[in-house]
């Protein structure tokens, strides 16, 4: 370049090291600054809320309407089976509705002599449309369409076809993530209906796959816990609310110390193709203010 | 100026479709990673500090919706970006194998990175498990994608380039 035109044309530049070892740090700043705070949220997921989340509602129809016609051709073959099946269900579900009903008198007599309030099974909820899915592999976790703006903030519990999906984990004013039950590492508190046995049930990416998800730390001495037995959270757990149906227990193992039981889960919520989910708009924490 | 206001456009263009159309064409339980296919792709096209730029992006659009914490996406796609750029030298037009080969290494590395951060950290140690039935069907995914993709990233990249050598002589001429 020659020495005449050197002004205007050549311009302040970074060598490619120095702005790698700056977007490094500023990478592992952030990192530092954002592990479990929501310190940046408002700020950047506004930011982020004003120009993907348009995109997305658009694709994701598109995207949706292609996995219906892949989806349809799959039905077709598999409704027959599952008609045969469902007619079988129904005279079984027959059955137990009686004796269901039976049993919800002695349940109303019995609330009204405990004064049992009915409260938590009351909760305020708020449907959303799920907008977009995970990136990735390593992660279930997925966006709808709702945020502060309707009145939606952390931690709120989203369920999904009567089975608990997930909780908020961040939010914008037009959209929010919801992390769900069967991500790995999530673990939430939970109990054995039939028994009131409390068990921690976690996400694992390895059953997940599968569509199950791992307990552990059940204390069942006397083997009361079965296969099929409904699981639903516990009072105890500090984010989720009680008596959501998290699923039914699929396997038991004794663990290596003999006094604890592991094993898994079938969750009560169709995670592959959620559409619409229902946010509680109430928190766990408001029943203690 | 144009093209990298393109280029960005099209990070965006590619998380949207990773996140809105290939979570529902799933091959058996993963899909494509797109963000580090363009990443690598425009690491190799513009070099060692648009690779890193680009990376940065991109990588932060993934924290932000789905990360657990800002920045370890981010982080992981800078030096993808960067590393990539390193070899821009190698570039030829026709050449698709090298890319191909770039984008498999790209996707291996991230894959890794992510279990070392966020998996081996908590004490998963399987490796194996996550190698057979995450890493490696994600490269395979990635590379039957790459094929599709790459060929208009690449008439994109030359019709800007055409242009800037037009201009280059123009301005010369004059």
């Amino acid at each position: 370049m020659s020495p005449v035109t050197k002004p205007r044309g050549e311009r302040f530049t970074i060598p490619g090291k120095y702005l790698l070892l700056i977007l490094t740090s500023i990478c592992i700043l952030l990192m530092v600054l954002t592990y479990g705070t929501h310190f940046l949220d408002a700020s950047v997921n506004t930011v982020a809320g004003t120009f993907i989340v348009p995109f997305e509602k658009g694709v994701s129809r598109a995207g949706e309407w292609l996995r219906l016609r892949h989806e349809e051709l799959n039905t077709i073959r598999s409704l027959m089976a599952e008609n045969e099946e469902l007619k079988a269900k129904v005279a079984s579900l027959t059955e137990e509705n009686t004796i269901l009903t039976q049993e919800r008198y002695e349940l109303t007599d019995l609330q009204a002599l405990l004064d049992l309030s009915e409260t938590y099974y009351s909760y305020n909820k708020v449907g959303a449309r799920v907008i977009f899915m995970d990136g990735g592999n390593w992660y279930e976790s997925f966006i709808i369409d709702k945020g502060t703006d309707d009145g939606l903030a952390i931690d709120m519990n989203v369920i999904s076809g009567g089975g608990l999906v997930g909780r908020i984990t961040s939010v914008g004013p037009n959209w929010s993530r919801v992390t769900s039950i069967i991500s790995d590492g999530v673990n939430v508190s939970s109990q054995v209906v039939s028994s009131d046995l409390t068990m921690i049930v976690s996400g694992d990416l390895k059953l997940s796959d599968k569509g199950l998800m791992s307990f552990s730390y059940l204390s069942d001495p006397e083997d009361k816990v079965v296969k099929g037995d409904k699981v639903v959270t516990s009072n105890i757990s500090d984010k989720y609310l009680p008596g959501l149906l998290v699923g039914y227990i699929d396997t038991v193992t004794n663990d290596a110390n003999n006094l604890t039981k592991s094993g898994t889960i079938d969750p009560a919520a169709e995670f592959d193709y959620l559409s619409t989910v229902l946010v509680i708009t109430d928190l766990k924490t408001d029943d203690f203010e | 100026m144009i093209q990298k206001i393109l280029n960005i456009i099209s990070i965006v263009f590619f998380f949207v479709l990773q996140t809105c159309v290939f979570t529902h064409l799933k091959l058996g339980t993963v899909i494509p990673n797109l963000l580090v296919l363009v990443v690598c792709i425009y690491g190799f096209f513009f070099g060692e500090k648009a690779g890193a730029m680009y990376g940065f992006f991109a990588g932060l659009l993934l924290d932000i919706f789905f990360g657990e914490m800002i920045g370890l996406n981010a982080l992981i796609l800078v030096m993808i970006g960067y590393l990539n750029g390193g070899l821009t030298d190698l570039f030829y037009d026709e050449d698709i194998r090298l890319p191909m080969f770039l984008i498999a290494l790209s996707d291996a590395t991230y894959g890794i990175m992510f279990y070392i951060f966020s998996f081996l950290l908590k004490g998963k140690l399987s490796f194996s498990y996550y190698l057979l039935n995450i890493i490696l069907p994600e490269i395979f995914y990635t590379l039957l994608v790459s094929l599709i993709i790459y060929p208009p990233l690449l008439g994109i990249n030359n019709c800007f380039r055409r242009y800037r050598i037009k201009k280059e002589r123009e301005s010369e001429n004059v």
